[in-house]
This record gives structure tokens, C-alpha cells and sequence, in this order.
């Protein structure tokens, strides 16, 4: 691939981070938080479900997150790949994924992406260029690194997103390859969702390096530190990273930094962090506060979020409808799909 | 509409709760997110966070109530402008659609009794497992008359098998240590990286996680990678993906995304390696629904089911044996040789006692099956060839004939192939076996080093034609 030959210093900078991102146009806040709205409401509707007993086993939330995969879907054209673990709603409807096959999949019926067979952490989709849903924390990395791998083997321009959290960071996989990415120069880009902790673990209990924008360092990849909370600095830095990726540079580093609201997943009493720091979190920088404010100081009514809001709702309720009242898969398919 | 706000289940075995706290009073306002409520259940103390927006209308389950049920209604939440009175005619949750409805009123139990009855057994009906489909195996391709045969080592044929699938499809390329510029750590892949290019021959880092990984990720894109590891004791550190992520996502996703790829490599004991170099993997991978496994002996085989497990559109383990790889055998010269996965192949005929092996362990069980015969015991040996899907009709329609089997494997005995077949004969074959089934194994030991130690733990010659004679009461 002729590519044109930059240092990593030169991309980026390692650790550095952009100070006040560029501002979106008004279509491109409403549909920041209409999609961050819809994994909102999604997420707390399935904490729902799940109280109810609908959706069983795990269940990781992405609430608080959501402008991470709203804001890189945004810098992403069509033919490009994401991959993520388990906490996985938010990036399959931010790739576009019917909420109802994703909800039905949940509560584990027939309508859902994987015919009920996968559940809450398994879900792809072809069409929509989602390849899961993996539930091996850091399994996921070396799989988008295998679809980048993919996209220059065919010599296509497009890119793979790995999406994994600050506690996969630590997995022996990452930099295995972190090192093949930036060796044979694979159009990928690591975003690392930096939520603060892994389960119950804080990151400074669990990390050496606690810039994980400099986890490429030794490999030479660039990476940077991005306000995960703020939508437009996501977008931004995603058009940076998918750029040098396209371009044929190699692999880029996203470090997000984000917070998740509620627990690892539904049965976690989170006791290992105060109320107040999720409390603080929420108020000051909540990613769809954010836009909200932003809409409303540029004079759309209260109104017409409103109505943002109830269109969600009105989604997200006939998913749950829909995923509790489809039936649970046919007896015959516990033997379908093992092989093909 | 007023909401009913209902106990929640905070674990999957959670099924009732203590109602600890609120921390909202009636007539407070209420942001989806807020804090409510505190739930004890056995194992911690977990906070209730509201989904929707209003005021707390009513508390229905005051604060210190023991044992709540999940589901039970323990708040309403008003929206705007609703008053308090609404509350009462707040909707009750509708109960989780796929558990059955609560027991009916007393007075029709009696009438609704059978018919319950009949439903119980209705659902048991629904929920007893199908059958589980039966594999079935084609046979071997018609070899033509007068078709040339060429002596050529399994080395040589597995390298044939991947250039001339190579040649035959540009999705596919093959990636492992040592692979491209050095041959092949064991000279298998000689000669690909000079015809196919760097491209599509690449050596990889040390690595077998790393690169396990990439090539399901590329095969899930619609690659068809072959990985080979340097040996499979160190696919150990890749055994994750392969199993996690190759084995399983086509079933997790309900058919959606598969894989098609092939991890080949020297499988089993080596010479004079010593423990962490001498291992056999074969039950290690043919326990995995969603993968298949071949282990073939001769060198047509090598060559006719490489390429089946190439153009397979499933994970395929493809265990080579080392000691074997510079063994020679003829291999039919065929445009396009290509042999069935999942059929057994009859080594030797013989009617006294039928041997079972595969892969290196039909070494002992050809030269077993000559011994025999000098004495009289004309012995069948049967060439598993793979593993996972197994081909129980072979065996059983050999022990059919002989009453009497012996498995052959150098793995060891404990939940091994052997132990596989040995149940299967029981299962299928019971009326027609004249003695137990016999297991000639490699000991329960891990490898040793020295030279006479090292003979010990692997299976003889002599052991296997011992253990034939025994099974035939001789
Ligand atoms: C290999 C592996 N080890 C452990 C687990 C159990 N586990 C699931 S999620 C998790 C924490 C991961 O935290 P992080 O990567 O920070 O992601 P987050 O949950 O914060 O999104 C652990 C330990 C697992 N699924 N896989
Ligand atoms: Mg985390």
C-alpha cells in the first residue's frame, strides 16, 4: 500500500488531547440525541425487563457511554466494521440495528438478531457490518484486527473499530495485536472505552499505564485522549483517526474517557465507587445533557425535544412489546447452526 | 397513564427482597435515573433507579417490609397533571410472557384439571430435547482405473493440497510462525511463499493468541485462512478463539456469521521432546460441537482431506503428526483429489477382532494386525481419519462382523477418543461385542525424556496385539 510515511509523534502526539471540539451543525445535534436518546431509553427499558424477569443472566447497560458510538458512527461511511465485548446494546443501534431484533434477542425469543440463541453479550449483523457482541473480554481486539486484516488483504479503504474497555486493556492479546496492526499496517482503530472501572476494579488498582492513549507507544501507534461525555469531540477525533487509517497509516488509538452509571451489570451493588461520584458525573457531564443544552441555548423548544424523546420512547416500547410477546425459539433449533 | 413501579429481580436467582429504604417521598418529583429505593436480597444491598419521569404517587410497600416478591408492586409513579387517585387504577404489570399463567380460581380447579394436565404435558412435549441429528458420511470418491499413483511424503502432500487450493481460490492464505521465508518450522510449507507471494504466505510474530484471533476475525469477514500452529501444544495459548470464537459464534448468532478456517499443525508426541512438547490434542478439540477434527494417517489422506478442510465452511482442526511427515504413500494423481470429512477408512480387512486408531496410532495397529496374523488372528484396522463428526457406522459394522474391538491412541485414557469409541460400541453395538472393549493408550503420565522412559509411556506393538489377543480370548 503506498502509504505516506508519518511518526506517530507527528499523527498525534501521544497522550495529547484536542481542547475544544469543533461545533456540530444543528442536524448533526439532533441526531447525536436522537441516537443517544435511543440507547438511553433502550437501556433503561431493558434494566426494566430484566427486573421483571424477562431478560436473564447478564446484562451490562451502556447508560452514560452512549456518546462514544454515536459520535464515531458519525465519522464512519459505509463498509466499515465494528466489533465490541459484551456491553454491546448501544454500538448495534448505533450501526443502525432494529431495536426489536436486538430486545427480542435479550429476552432470548426468536425474533431476536440470533434466533434467542446468543443473548444480551452475541449479537452480529451482516448487513449492518456489526460482528458482535463477544463476551471473552479482549477477544473481540484481535478479532477487528482480523477484519482489518481482511479489509487489506482485498484492498478496500475500509476500517475496522475494536471497541473494548479499560479493563480488556490489560489482556496479553491487545498488544499481540497492537504489534501485528501497526507491523503490517491493518486499518484499525482501537477505541479504548475508558469507564473507570472493570467490574469492581478501579483503573489505578488495575493499571501500570493509566494514559491508555499510550498503550501503543512501544508499537509506535498513535493515540489520543478524547472527552468521551462530549459527542462532537468524539466525532472529531474519530474523522482523525478514521483519516490515518484510510489512508493506509496503520492502526490508532482511541483512548474514550466515559463513565458507566449503573453497575457492571444488573447484580451489581456497586460498592465500590459513592453515589456522589456517579452523581457528579450525571450532572456535569452527562453526553445528552450536553446536547440538550447546547439545542436549547440555540433555540429549539423544549417542544420539539419533547418530541425527540416520545419518538424514542415510542421505538423502544414496541421493542419491548414485541420481544416479550414473540415466542421462544422452535424445539428444532437447539441442533440448527452448529455447522453450515 | 400512572406507572406501577414493580420489584425488581437484581440477580437471574433472585426471587424475593427486602424492601430496606425509600429515599424518594410521596409527592416528590422523580427524573428517570433517581435513586428510589433500597433492596436487600441475600447477597448485597442494591439500589432501585426510576425508568420514567413524574412524581412518587403512592408508596404500595412501606420501607422495612421483609421477603417482597419480585414483581410485586411496590410504588406508583404519576406523569404530569395525574393526581393521586389515579394511582389505584394504575395498570397492573403484565407478568413475563414466557412463564405460564397463575393458577385459576378453586372452584374450576377440578373441570380445569385435566386440561392442565394435558397442557403439562403439552409443554413437556415442547421442552424435551429433538433428536440429535445423525452425520452422515459420504463415501470415498471413485479412484479411476488405471489412475497414476505417486509415492510422495505427507509433507509433500499437504504442501499440494494447499497450493492447489491456493491456485484454486484467492480468499485463501495461510499465516503461522515460520511459515513464508524459513518453509515451514517442519518444511511444509516449501516452495508457497516463492509461488503465492508475501501476500498471501505471511509469517507472523510469535504470537499464537494474537494470530488465532486475526485469522477468525479475517474468516469472519469472509477469508478462508489456514493458521498453522509450529506445533499444537502451543495452540494452548490460542485455544480461546478456537473454541470461544471459531467453535461457537455461527451457533450464537443464530446461523448469521460462521467461519471458515483450518488450524493445521504436528499434533501428539513428538521424538525425545519431553512434556510440553509431546502432547496429543485429539479429544482436547473433538468434544467441540461447531468444529470438526481430522487426524489422518496416510498420505492420500493427508492430501484429500486438507483440501475437503480448506474448502469446509466450518472451523476445521486439521491434526498432522510429525513422526509421520517424511513417511511416504501413494496419493492417486487426480486434478482434484478430494476426500469426504467424517469417513472412516478400512486399513486392512480382517474378520478375528477389529483395531481402531487414527493418525499415528495406526502405526501400531498395522504392524499389530501383521503380528496377529502369523498367529492366526486375521485383525480389521479401521482409519478413524476424523474425529469430530466420528463415523460410528464404520466401527460398528466392523465389530458387527468381528465381535471384538481394540482403540489404538497414544493420548491418554481418561475422557480420550478411546473412551469415545468404547461408549459408542457399548451404545450401538452391545449385543454384538464377545468381549469388553480394549484401549491401548498412551500412559497416564505426562512425557517423558529419557529415551527408555519415553518408549514406556507411548503404546507398542506388542501391547496392541496383547490386548487383541485378550479381547479374543487367546
Ligand atoms: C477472559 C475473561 N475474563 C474475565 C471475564 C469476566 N468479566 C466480564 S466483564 C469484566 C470486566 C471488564 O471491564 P472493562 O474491560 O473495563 O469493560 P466494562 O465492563 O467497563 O465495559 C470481567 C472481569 C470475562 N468475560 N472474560
Ligand atoms: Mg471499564
Amino acid at each position: 500500500m503506498a502509504a505516506p510515511k508519518k511518526s506517530a509523534a507527528q499523527a498525534a502526539g501521544n497522550g495529547s488531547r484536542s481542547l475544544s471540539p469543533p461545533e456540530f451543525t444543528r442536524e448533526q445535534e439532533l441526531h447525536a440525541l436522537r441516537d443517544m436518546l435511543l440507547i438511553r431509553r433502550f437501556e433503561e427499558k431493558a434494566g426494566q425487563l430484566y427486573g421483571m424477569g424477562a431478560i436473564g443472566g447478564f446484562c451490562h447497560l451502556y447508560i452514560g457511554q452512549e456518546a462514544i458510538v454515536v459520535g464515531m458512527q458519525m465519522a464512519l461511511k459505509d463498509g466499515d466494521q465494528v466489533i465490541t465485548g459484551y456491553r454491546d446494546h448501544g454500538h448495534m443501534l448505533a450501526c443502525g440495528m432494529d431495536a426489536k431484533g436486538v430486545m427480542a434477542e435479550l429476552t432470548g425469543r426468536r425474533g431476536g438478531y440470533s434466533k434467542g440463541k446468543g443473548g444480551s453479550m452475541h449479537m452480529f449483523s451482516m448487513e449492518k457490518n456489526f460482528f458482535g457482541g463477544h463476551g471473552i473480554v479482549g477477544a473481540q481486539v484481535s478479532l477487528g484486527t482480523g477484519l482489518a486484516f481482511a479489509n487489506r488483504y482485498r484492498g478496500n479503504d475500509n476500517v475496522s473499530l475494536a471497541y473494548f474497555g479499560d479493563g480488556a486493556s490489560n489482556q496479553g492479546q491487545v498488544y499481540e495485536s497492537f504489534n501485528m496492526a501497526e507491523l503490517w499496517k491493518l486499518p484499525v482503530i482501537y477505541i479504548i472505552e475508558n469507564n473507570r472501572y472493570a467490574m469492581g476494579t478501579s483503573v489505578t488498582r488495575s493499571s501500570a499505564q493509566t494514559d491508555f492513549s499510550k498503550r501503543g507507544v512501544s508499537f509506535n501507534i498513535p493515540g489520543e485522549q478524547v472527552d468521551g461525555m462530549d459527542v462532537r469531540a468524539v466525532k472529531a477525533a474519530g474523522d482523525k483517526a478514521v483519516k490515518w487509517c484510510r489512508e493506509g497509516n496503520g492502526p490508532f488509538i482511541l483512548e474514550m474517557q466515559t463513565y458507566r452509571y449503573r453497575g457492571h451489570s444488573m447484580s451489581d451493588p456497586a460498592k465500590y465507587r459513592t453515589r456522589e461520584e456517579v452523581d457528579k458525573v450525571r450532572h456535569d457531564s452527562d453526553p445528552i445533557e450536553q446536547v440538550r443544552n447546547r439545542l436549547l441555548a440555540a433555540k429549539v423548544t423544549e417542544d420539539e425535544l419533547k418530541k425527540i424523546d416520545a419518538g424514542v420512547r415510542e421505538i423502544v416500547n414496541a421493542a419491548a412489546d414485541f420481544a416479550q410477546n414473540d415466542p421462544e425459539p422452535d424445539v428444532s433449533e437447539l441442533y440448527t447452526d452448529i455447522y453450515r | 397513564m400512572p406507572i406501577q413501579v414493580l420489584m425488581p429481580a437484581l440477580s437471574p436467582t433472585m426471587e424475593k427482597g427486602n424492601l430496606a429504604k425509600w429515599l424518594k417521598k410521596e409527592g416528590e418529583t422523580i427524573k428517570s435515573g433517581d435513586v428510589i429505593a433500597e433492596i436487600e436480597t441475600d447477597k448485597a444491598t442494591m439500589e432501585v433507579e426510576a425508568t420514567d419521569e413524574g412524581t412518587l404517587g403512592k408508596i404500595l410497600v412501606p420501607e422495612g417490609t421483609a421477603d417482597v416478591a419480585v414483581n410485586t408492586p411496590i410504588a406508583v409513579i404519576l406523569a404530569d397533571g395525574e393526581d393521586a387517585s389515579a394511582a389505584a387504577a394504575a395498570p397492573k404489570a403484565p407478568p413475563p410472557a414466557a412463564k405460564a399463567a397463575p393458577a385459576e380460581a378453586k372452584s374450576q380447579a377440578q373441570s380445569e384439571d385435566k386440561e392442565a394436565h394435558a397442557r403439562a404435558e403439552a409443554e413437556e412435549g415442547k421442552s424435551k430435547a429433538p433428536a440429535a441429528p445423525q452425520a452422515v458420511a459420504e463415501a470415498d470418491p471413485e479412484v479411476p482405473a488405471g489412475t497414476e499413483m505417486v509415492t510422495m511424503t505427507i509433507r509433500e502432500a499437504l504442501r499440494d493440497a494447499m497450493a492447489e487450493e491456493m491456485r484454486r481460490d484467492g480468499d485463501i492464505f495461510l499465516m503461522g510462525e515460520e511459515v513464508a521465508e524459513y518453509q515451514g518450522a517442519y518444511k511444509v510449507s516449501q516452495g508457497l511463499l516463492e509461488e503465492f507471494g508475501a501476500r498471501r504466505v505471511i509469517d507472523t510474530p510469535i504470537t499464537e493468541h494474537g494470530f488465532a484471533g486475526v485469522g477468525v476475525g479475517a474468516a469472519m469477514a469472509g477469508l478462508k485462512p489456514i493458521v498453522e500452529f509450529m506445533t499444537f501444544n502451543f495452540a494452548m495459548q490460542a485455544i480461546d478463539q478456537i473454541i470461544n470464537s471459531a467453535a461457537k459464534t455461527l451457533y450464537m448468532s443464530g446461523g448469521q456469521m460462521g467461519c471458515s478456517i483450518v488450524f493445521r499443525g504436528p499434533n501428539g508426541a513428538a521424538a525425545r521432546v519431553a512434556a510440553q512438547h509431546s502432547q496429543d490434542y485429539s479429544a482436547w478439540y473433538s468434544q467441540i460441537p461447531g468444529l470438526k477434527v481430522i487426524a489422518p494417517y496416510s498420505a492420500a489422506d493427508y492430501k484429500g482431506l486438507l483440501k475437503a478442510a480448506i474448502r469446509d465452511p466450518n472451523p476445521v482442526i486439521f491434526l498432522e503428526n510429525e513422526i509421520l511427515y517424511g513417511h511416504t504413500g501413494p496419493v492417486p494423481k487426480l486434478a482434484d483429489y478430494v476426500l469426504p470429512i467424517g469417513k472412516a477408512r478400512i486399513a486392512r480387512a480382517g474378520s478375528h477382532v477389529t483395531l481402531i486408531a487414527w493418525s499415528n496410532g495406526m502405526t501400531y495397529a498395522l504392524k499389530a494386525a501383521e503380528e496377529l496374523a502369523k498367529e492366526g488372528i486375521e485383525a480389521e484396522v479401521v482409519d478413524l481419519r476424523t474425529l469430530r463428526p466420528m463415523d460410528t457406522e464404520s466401527i460398528v459394522a466392523s465389530v458387527q462382523k468381528t465381535g471384538r474391538a481394540v482403540v489404538v491412541e497414544e493420548g491418554w485414557q481418561q475422557s480420550g477418543v478411546g473412551a469415545e469409541v468404547a461408549a459408542r460400541l457399548m451404545e450401538h453395538a452391545f449385543d454384538y461385542l464377545d468381549a469388553p472393549v480394549a484401549r491401548v493408550s498412551g500412559k497416564d503420565v505426562p512425557m517423558p525424556y529419557a529415551a527408555n522412559l519415553e518408549k514406556l509411556a507411548l503404546p507398542s506393538v506388542a501391547e496392541v496385539v496383547e490386548a487383541a489377543k485378550a479381547v479374543c480370548y487367546r
